[in-house]
């Protein structure tokens, strides 16, 4: 999936951190959201990015979309490099890659109809006619299942699902090459979910745009993603096929994630998570997951493991014991939970 | 705590170094500050020796600098009328000014917070209702409308009371009463609203249905949480009453600050204006600084925010 | 940096519908409220048609009718709320007066709130050293007694009435600015103002087409509380004889004039008194109201 030409979007090295104040002095400290991430995605293809809430994959998104300047690598779109935020050339650039929200209430204005917010990317890029701008709203809100008299709607006397189809709406005006959804689905009810979700797929198989997941319903993230990325305080720790990944998962964190999905009549081989939740701000040294993880040894407490092939089957992932690197007690568990 | 200090003395210093910056620009803006300062009538050598003391044939900058060291040297200039030292012409209305706000000050604070905290205690009671009927006046009534409403009833009615000079103590009664009423009602206003919101928080009720009498509960916990936005109050009263007693040292009379600082804007004696602009915008920024310290003794909680706190 | 004006950018919603249907629905609106509506709706309509309805020139004089006493009082209906000291009618320059304070309130509150507004926006957009400049600036004229600051300007600037009334607008500049920077900055770290951003709008297009129309009803109750005040500023600084000036004629230039003839003839300072109060009563009553109902975030 991730051959053919030039890749859609390019991100390299990508980090962030963020100032953080604490305590009476305002003594601030740097948290490090995003720690060397890297990621390619191609034209026609899905990307998934699942983890923990507060692992980064946010910060990811906005930093892939040139919202927000990485303090460290470069994210290069279409070949081009990113330019900076708020530059007439990265607002051009909107046109061509659209986000669609977690909170689609939040997302949109409430002062305005869903119409004249479905239009409004066709008015900011002054694209087409007013003639042909309704047209275009018209075809895109049939298109994501809205009826035309939702246009005349304020976003609060819409249900949850509809003022999502609206986001999704207004992001498809354009007809942007890259779609960039941060938890999509996780604000709907959950008899709304799928709905959202195949029309995402859908919508994506059509129109041949990349798109990049964010979520940390990994579920979802299989039944959407051509590729699957696994994050863990601000890092890849493992990357592949959806299946592949979820079903014989190569990293103890992924085995982690995996197991705690629930399935009826299985109730067997979960693993527990041991010590604190990940902290930030507060990075534990070596492979970052170490404290939490079952299989750690002394190697993994000292250094950082990289995000490399695997040499068996190719599978990359940042794993000292997964790689034979580290040699543990216990070998890590071949889950066959899926 | 000392961080807390230290960033609200920094915070004195900036607005001190505006205020002065304020003066100087309006200053430049109005023409040349030699014959705006030593008036148009004045010596030529005499101009001449004030533009070589203030540096004024040096770039503007050297000259921003030169105005610090005069503002902060006491050198501000002689008065157009009696050609004194304007500190000394300023200074001396200062125990006049203080002998009606001092005890208008007073009146604020011992009839508004009492008052106030007994409308809240005794919501919708005929007391409740007089104080609020007393702060809605006290907020429209604009205090030079009430001064003549007091020297129409008292003076000029019933002969009780003087209406203007500084003959008698009786002369300062009128005065301090309306500056007293008018920051009582505002302050009875806050000082309800605070406790009322105090008094519907969780732990009164839990206080209370502990078994705590309610004397102590209201002592111990609703006093002592209501007087944390009352002090705020406190704070922007200051202001108030120095703009009311400009207002109404010049209705009575009255030989203060206030009646000079309208007597010369008057008259464009500019050299006192600028004095008593500069000195009242420290006294408040003192006044402020000091308020937002006692903030911080009485909340910690705000201890923490550099910025805000008293909004 | 603590933003204590953030949540009332998600309440705005269908502010209009809202605001009509309780103003549709007198039967839930106290009476006092409905006064003061009445009373502010007189004081417009005789701004408006101060003209039409004076029954004299405002300064036209009347030598052998000089303090002649109103109607109440025992006078003839030829002056009905009596005359002044050069024989002119006191209700003609009254009407003249409303019109005058009205029009300086309304424009000095729209200077103020348009000042305000931008500075705060410029705040919240460029952030960093702009930001901490104007949050020095709105730190610098909350500590200071405004009637000081305008006294100090009009001494070295001198009077007009365009210097005067554009002074009045920098009476709670900082208030609007506050607000304005409050609630931008927090619409544009989360929800639709961020969703704006990334779909390439312009500043203008952000800050006028979304966040503006999103604070309005924010923005509108505190010039309603603002209002109020600037009207008894000017009357202040007027009665100080340092505002309007003769032969222009305000609410609180009448006052002033009508002080020597205190004991003499009371009704020249009464009725405009009168007037400054219950209108500055009504608008602020209204105010109260407003922000009670519309913007509970206020307080």
């Amino acid at each position: 999936m991730t051959g053919g030409t030039a890749d859609l979007l390019d991100a390299c090295d990508l980090a962030r951190s963020y100032m953080i104040r604490r305590g009476l002095l305002g003594r601030s400290t740097a948290v490090r959201a995003v720690d060397g991430v890297s990621l390619k995605l191609a034209r026609g293809e899905t990307l998934g990015l699942v983890g923990e809430s507060g692992c980064g994959k946010s910060t990811t998104a906005r930093l892939v979309l040139g919202i927000e300047p990485p303090d460290e690598g470069v994210v290069r779109f279409d070949g081009a490099a990113m330019p900076r935020s708020g530059t007439s050339a990265w607002a051009t650039l909107r046109r061509r890659m659209q986000m669609v929200y977690q909170d689609p209430l939040q997302a949109l204005d409430k002062r305005l109809t869903i119409g004249t917010q479905i239009a409004e990317p066709l008015d900011i890029h002054r694209i087409g006619t007013p003639a042909e701008r309704e047209q275009r709203v018209a075809a895109v809100m049939a298109e994501v299942g809205l009826q035309p008299h939702h246009a005349g709607r304020h976003p609060q006397s819409l249900s949850g699902g509809q003022r999502q189809r609206a986001v999704i709406a207004r992001a498809l005006v354009t007809n942007p090459d890259l779609l960039v959804c941060d938890e999509p689905i996780s604000a709907l009810d959950v008899s709304i979910q799928a709905l959202v979700l195949n029309l995402l797929m859908d919508l994506q198989e059509r129109s041949g745009m990349g798109m990049l997941f964010v979520s940390h319903d990994l579920r979802a993230v299989r039944q959407i993603s051509h590729r699957v990325a696994v994050m863990y305080l601000g890092r890849i720790v493992e990357e592949g096929e959806p299946d592949a990944v979820l079903h014989e998962p190569a990293h103890p964190y992924t085995q982690a994630l995996v197991s705690a999905i629930p399935h009826p009549g299985k109730t067997a081989s979960r693993v527990i998570l041991q010590g604190d939740p990940p902290n930030p701000a507060n990075r534990p040294t070596g492979c970052a997951f170490h404290p939490r993880c079952p299989v750690a040894t002394a190697t993994c407490r000292t250094e950082t493991p990289d995000l490399k092939p695997r040499a068996s089957d190719g599978r990359r992932v940042a794993c000292h014991v997964a790689h034979g690197e580290a040699s543990s007690a216990r070998a890590p568990a071949s889950l066959e939970t899926c | 705590m000392l961080h807390y200090v230290l960033s609200r003395l920094l915070r004195a210093a900036v607005s001190i170094v505006m205020v002065v910056t304020f003066v100087f620009v309006v200053l430049r803006m109005s023409g040349d500050p030699a014959t705006v300062i030593m008036g148009a009538d004045a010596p030529p050598e005499a101009i001449d020796a004030f533009r070589k003391a203030w540096g004024l044939d040096q770039p503007v900058w050297i000259q921003y600098f030169a105005f610090f060291e005069a503002v902060f040297s006491g050198e501000l200039g002689r008065s157009m009328r009696d050609g004194r030292d304007v500190v000394a012409v300023v200074l001396e209305r200062v125990p006049s000014t203080l002998s009606l706000t001092v005890p208008a000050f007073l009146i604020n604070i011992a009839v508004g917070i009492p008052a106030g905290v007994h409308a809240a205690l005794h919501r919708n009671s005929l007391i409740d209702r007089c104080v609020m009927v007393m702060a809605v006046t006290g907020f429209a009534v604009p205090s030079f409308i009430l001064a003549m409403l007091l020297v129409l009833i008292f003076s000029v009615n019933l002969g009780w009371l003087p209406s203007a000079g500084q003959d008698s103590w009786l002369n300062a009664i009128l005065p301090i009463a309306t500056m007293g009423f008018g920051g009582a009602a505002l302050l009875a206003r806050f000082t309800r609203s605070a406790m009322l919101e105090v008094l519907g928080q969780s732990y009164i009720r839990t206080a209370s249905a502990k078994g705590l009498p309610w004397p102590a509960v209201v002592w111990r916990h609703a006093l002592q949480n209501a007087a944390i936005p009352t002090i705020t109050i406190i704070g922007f009263m200051l202001g108030g009453l120095v703009a009311g007693a400009v207002v109404v040292e010049s209705v009575f009379s009255w030989p203060g600050v206030g009646r000079l600082l309208v007597v010369s804007v008057a008259n464009r004696d500019l050299a006192v204006v600028q004095a008593i602009v500069l000195m009242i915008a420290m006294t408040m920024v003192a006044a402020n600084m000091v308020v937002d310290v006692l903030y911080g003794l009485v909340d910690p909680r705000m201890q923490g925010q550099a910025r805000g706190a008293r909004r | 940096m603590v933003d204590t004006t953030s949540s009332s950018a998600t309440t705005g919603g269908s502010l209009m519908a809202r605001f009509l249907s309780r103003f549709g629905s007198t039967n839930r609106m106290p009476i006092l409220i409905v006064i003061a509506i009445l009373w502010l709706v007189l004081m417009l309509a005789i701004a408006l048609s101060a003209d039409l309805i004076s029954p004299y020139r405002f300064t036209q004089m009347d030598l052998r009718n000089r303090l002649s006493l109103p109607v109440f009082m025992g006078g003839s209906w030829a002056h009905v709320l009596g005359t002044d000291e050069l024989g002119r009618d006191v209700l003609s320059r009254l009407i003249t007066s409303i019109r005058m304070s009205l029009l300086i309130a309304f424009g000095a509150t729209i200077i103020g709130a348009v000042i305000g507004v931008t500075l705060g926006f410029v705040a919240a957009h460029f952030r960093g050293l702009i930001e901490q400049a104007v949050l020095a600036l709105v730190d610098f004229s909350a500590a200071i007694p405004f009637l000081v600051l305008a006294l100090a300007v009009l001494a070295f600037f001198g009077n007009s009435l365009v210097l005067f009334v554009c002074l009045l607008g920098f009476h709670a500049w900082e208030r609007y600015a506050r607000i304005a920077r409050g609630l931008a900055i927090s619409g544009k770290m989360h929800g639709y103002a961020a969703a704006v951003h990334q779909l390439g709008a312009s500043p203008w297009r952000l800050y006028g087409r979304h966040i503006l129309p999103n604070i309005a009803s924010t923005l509108i109750v505190s010039m309603t509380l603002a209002f109020p005040e600037i009207i008894l500023l000017e009357s202040g600084l007027s009665f100080l004889g340092l505002g309007i000036q003769p032969p222009d004629t305000s609410l609180g230039n009448m006052v002033g004039f009508g002080r020597e003839y205190l004991s003499s003839a009371p009704w020249i300072m009464l009725a405009p008194a009168f007037v400054i109060t219950v209108t500055a009563l009504c608008v602020s009553l209204l105010g109260d109201w407003l922000r009670d109902r519309l913007d509970p975030t206020l307080s």
